[in-house]
């Protein structure tokens, strides 16, 4: 059908045969106010890849793609100049469920570089879904100083309900804080009141649509900003800003992959694996899957594969000491997550690989907190 | 008034609410709820977006001079769709249908494939911040020659409380938009095409009724004057007192307008101060609570702000309400001064510090904050600049206030302010549903054709099928009750009781055909109907309000009824002849409660007077 627009606004879809062509309208361009910048602010440097937080129509779909740019962002939000100068760095516009870990490279790559040009924070606006693994990918791949602030919205940014401004307004504060490491600031209610500020290992898409979907996962948010005031209050353990000088560490090995368990899963699934260089596995419970998989698994890890085993709960700790089939597990050389996020455990299984040939000094890293992802104690409950 | 001179072009639009099992576009059902019971709240702000083509929209736009927080009520009969937290569901086909039906009757094209658009609407009535609403249909006809340009399926938006806090029960609810071409051209016409549209509507037997369902827009504009639209019309009767009111304020408008050039009057910006310092010892309320009020010299404005355009209007309010975007209470002018709390000595020393002549009016605008202030300031300069312009009457959105007067709410909106639904799949408008949709039978021919069939009195059978228990009424025909046994209980006995106070609304459909039945097979007698329905509407279930009201009586315990009752008036009886028969049929059916017909008892009573008056003879 073609979609004809009538003067009242509405459009409707008729069939092409009923159309002829008129003539072309010529592109007419859209006008932006210009944004005054106040010199004074902290320097923000915006890494757009896309998402909702900046997304319009597609005439080609009917449906909303990212099309928008760090600069239609500023044009779009202007309470973000009062919260700092803004550069803007539009890397990609994609969905993030186009995502991948050669994106998430460049990415590491392209925040590293504004950080080494002295910004005071990086804001990287994503798109929602997978933005939790990007967060804990350039947690790994950035030993940073500043503020790497991950923001989306979960409501589109061409709605006027959109939760996109608050967010970015909240996502700009905080990049101008006392702060040291990649983080995630969203909605933490579904009012219009306060973002949390999670930890960029630690966090997860916990609802399909909600404003307040993103939530931190074994540890409480690191901290809050409230709006309209913009109060940032950060936790003690959050780290602080000049904590570390900055590096990179930018290899990932692809050659990892991620496992669901489900009562009754036939054992060859295991051998879709075959070949990769590690593999997670979300278990059940304490972390388990069904005895009947284990040779597999076992022939797995025999021919070189790294298999971590984290839980489907989300919540709480792998312990593969309890029952046999945990026992069985660890004996065929099943590496325990312990606290991980399964998501998290796998980006970090990448880092770890790319960067670590000793098969040993992996296992080794995989089971020590590097960026917060894990921890030796369970201090928070559900 | 000659409305042909003047100009007078309307055209209406009537939004219904559909009477769907489910909303538009979540599978939350359709009712309505008491404030009390809500579940929860949140709060958001909204901020006026872009169009598709990179402008904001001028109507959108003035809502948003200044941040606002609304509030929303939850129900446990709402969802997150109402909440803007979860993506829409597929649009409701049972509601489109009812739309496609309603463009056959007006003999309408439907459009081969329904886009939902949305249209922004940021006075906080919208969780999302639009309204979503498809076009359906096009190109319609009324009986007078009139045309229907368009139908559309739109969503209710939710019910403001109070303030900024807005109840999501209605949220979501199906309403139909039919408008018309600007083809009318006096109030009566308006009101008798309204009139139609809603006979029209409610022949489907798919709208809901009742207060608040059915909601008319006018359209009003005259020669030289402007397109106004004046929403939110509850009462058909209304109608025509709507544009009447208009016509008048377009035509005063523009005669304010050719005066105020002839005076050589001017707006200017520059006019303006701050002039907080001369209130430092007001005894106004208002402007005591303050922090910055200033004020506007309109020269040669002097008793045209003050002068009434319309019942209950002056030129002043609308200043006032242009102001009032800017969420300041209103304004004062001198035309008005001294008065609420403002004395003589301070319009003279605002008079005075705004160097103003006898001919000039002085404006003042008390906001709490110098940015709220200058905002409300800009609105007044603005209007006040539209009413000696060569148009003095803008283009505008209004809402009707009691009696037939209206209120600025903002612009009229233009194109920009439609933007796709991006959430909602198009749907194809399938030829073969179309066709195969059957025609409703209007009510004024249901009309016709029960006074015909049934016997019922033309007026009684108009007012019947306007009644919401129309389809009771049908039921019970179906099932074999007598037509006129029905349509008096509904009409007459019904109405009798909520005069008295019963809560007639409870009781059930099922209830009434129960008590039909009794009566039908000679259980009840008709005279015991008040009686059972009072004791169904407090809840008394419909055996045990027979067995109590209406006690099983035999021919024979009849008989000895109505002996004992003569018997202990004989002298009465004999006194009065055959004419004591009314008096006695009272004490009688009070006796027998009900149980039995008064037909009959009337048959037995008038043999036992007439034996009685016969020994007397012998």
């Amino acid at each position: 059908m073609a979609v004809v627009k009538l003067d009242s606004g509405y459009n409707i879809g008729i069939p092409p045969e009923a159309c002829s062509f008129v003539r072309r309208s010529p592109p007419e361009p859209v006008k932006r106010p210009d944004m005054v910048q106040e010199r004074d602010l902290p320097e923000l440097s915006i890494v757009s890849t896309g998402g909702t937080i900046a997304s319009r129509i597609d005439y080609r779909t009917g449906s909303v793609t990212s099309q928008s740019d760090a600069a239609a962002i500023l044009g779009a939000i202007p309470e973000l100049a009062k919260v700092g100068t803004f550069t803007t760095r539009s890397l990609y516009t994609i969905l993030s469920e186009n995502m991948t870990p050669g994106i998430w490279i460049e990415l590491a790559r392209a925040v590293y570089e504004e950080i080494c040009r002295g910004v005071s924070g990086v804001i990287v606006t994503h798109g929602t879904d997978t933005m939790a693994y990007s967060a804990a990918a350039l947690s790994f791949m950035i030993d940073t100083p500043v503020p790497i602030v991950f923001v989306g919205s979960q409501r589109s940014a061409d709605r006027p309900s959109s939760d996109n401004a608050i967010n970015a307004v909240c996502a700009a504060k905080v990049a101008t804080g006392d702060l040291g490491e990649v983080v995630v600031v969203m909605h933490a209610t579904t009012n219009d009141d306060f973002c949390s500020i999670h930890r960029g290992t630690r966090v997860r898409k916990m609802h399909s649509s909600r404003r307040d979907a993103f939530r931190s996962i074994g540890i409480p948010p690191l901290g809050s900003i409230q709006y309209p005031s913009l109060e940032v209050k950060l936790e003690a353990g959050a780290l602080k800003r000049g904590h570390c000088t900055p590096a990179l560490r930018d290899h990932l090995d692809d050659r990892c992959g991620l496992l669901t368990f489900y009562p009754g899963m036939p054992p060859d699934t295991i051998r879709v694996y075959d070949g990769y260089h590690g593999l997670v596995i979300a278990g059940t419970g304490l972390g388990h899957v069904s005895t009947l998989l284990i040779p597999e698994l076992r022939k797995l890890i025999d021919s070189g594969t790294l298999v971590m085993m984290t839980t489907q709960c989300l919540r709480g700790r792998v312990c593969d000491r309890v029952y046999d089939t945990g026992r069985d597990l660890l004996d065929a050389g099943v590496i325990e997550g312990a606290d991980m996020l399964p998501e998290t455990a796998l980006v970090k299984m990448m880092w770890v690989l790319g960067n670590e040939s000793s098969r040993e000094r992996a296992e080794a890293l995989l089971q020590t907190n590097i960026k917060g992802e894990c921890t030796g104690r369970s201090a928070h409950g559900l | 008034m000659d409305y042909k001179t003047a100009g007078l072009t309307a055209g209406i639009e009537i939004h219904q609410q559909l009477n769907t099992r489910e909303k538009l576009f979540c599978r939350c059902p359709t009712t309505l709820r008491e404030v009390s019971d809500h579940s929860g709240s949140f709060f958001r702000y909204l901020r006026a977006t872009e169009s598709e083509m990179g402008e904001i929209d001028r109507a959108a736009q003035e809502e948003m001079k200044h941040t606002r927080k609304f509030v929303y009520y939850t129900y446990d009969s709402t969802c997150l769709v109402e909440n803007d937290e979860e993506p829409p569901a597929p649009l409701n086909p049972e509601a489109l249908l009812i739309c496609l039906s309603v463009g056959k009757i007006f003999g309408m094209t439907p459009v081969p494939q329904v886009h939902t658009m949305r249209k922004l609407v940021i006075d906080g009535s919208n969780t999302s911040g639009f309204q979503r609403t498809a076009l359906v249909a096009m190109n319609g006809s009324l009986p007078g020659g009139g045309c229907i340009e368009t139908i559309c399926l739109e969503e209710e938006a939710a019910q403001r409380v109070k303030d900024e806090i807005f109840s999501l029960d209605r949220l979501g609810i199906p309403l139909i938009e039919i408008t018309t071409a600007p083809c009318m051209h006096t109030p009566e016409e308006v009101q008798q095409v309204a009139e139609y549209i809603g006979m029209v509507l409610r022949s489907t037997g798919c709208v809901k009724r009742g207060i608040g369902t059915i909601r008319q827009d006018v359209n009003i504009s005259i020669a030289r004057g402007a397109r106004v639209e004046i929403k939110g019309v509850q009462e058909l009767e209304l109608i025509a007192e709507v544009v009447r009111r208009e016509v008048i304020r377009q035509k005063n408008l523009l005669s304010i307008g050719s005066e105020l050039v002839k005076i050589g009057a001017s707006v200017n910006s520059g006019d303006s101060r701050d002039v907080t310092i001369l209130f430092s010892g007001t005894k106004s309320s208002v402007l005591k609570k303050a922090n910055h009020i200033h004020a506007l010299l309109l020269k040669g404005f002097a008793g045209i702000v003050g002068r009434e355009i319309q019942a209950g209007r002056r030129l002043g309010s609308e200043l006032s309400d242009y102001a009032k975007k800017c969420g300041v209470g209103g304004i004062f002018h001198t035309d008005e001064l001294p008065a609420y709390g403002v004395t003589q000595e301070e319009v003279d020393a605002v008079r005075n510090a705004m160097e103003a002549s006898p001919g000039d009016c002085v404006v003042l605008v008390a906001g709490s904050t110098e940015k709220q202030a200058r905002c409300a300031l800009s609105q007044v300069i603005a209007r006040a600049g539209i009413a000696l312009s060569g148009s003095p009457v803008p283009e505008e959105t209004r809402k009707m206030i009691e009696g037939g007067s209206s209120a600025y709410m903002r612009p009229l909106p233009g194109a920009a302010r439609m933007y796709p639904e991006t959430d909602v799949v198009p749907v194809l408008i399938d030829i073969a549903l179309w066709e195969s949709i059957p025609l409703p039978e209007l009510l004024k021919e249901k009309a016709a054709r029960y006074a015909a069939t049934y016997g019922i009195e033309p007026a009684y059978a108009t007012q019947l099928v306007s009644s919401e228990k129309l389809p009771l009424f049908d039921r019970a025909i179906a099932e074999g009750i007598k037509p006129k046994l029905a349509a008096f209980t509904i009409l007459s006995t019904v109405t009798e009781l909520r005069r008295d106070g019963a809560e007639i609304g409870l009781v059930a459909d099922c209830d009434y055909l129960g008590i039909w039945h009794a009566v039908e097979d000679g259980l009840a007698a008709k005279e015991a109907i008040p009686d059972l329905l009072r004791a169904a509407a407090s809840g008394v279930c419909l055996d045990e309000a027979l067995a109590r009201l209406v006690p099983p009586v035999s021919v024979d315990k009849l008989h000895t009824i109505v002996r004992e009752i003569i018997a202990s008036r004989k002298d009465f009886v004999q006194q009065k002849g055959k004419a004591a028969l009314g008096p006695l049929m009272g004490l009688v059916m009070a006796e027998v409660r009900g149980s039995v017909d008064g037909k009959i008892v009337s048959g037995i009573l008038k043999k036992e007077i007439d034996a009685v008056l016969s020994r007397k003879v012998h």
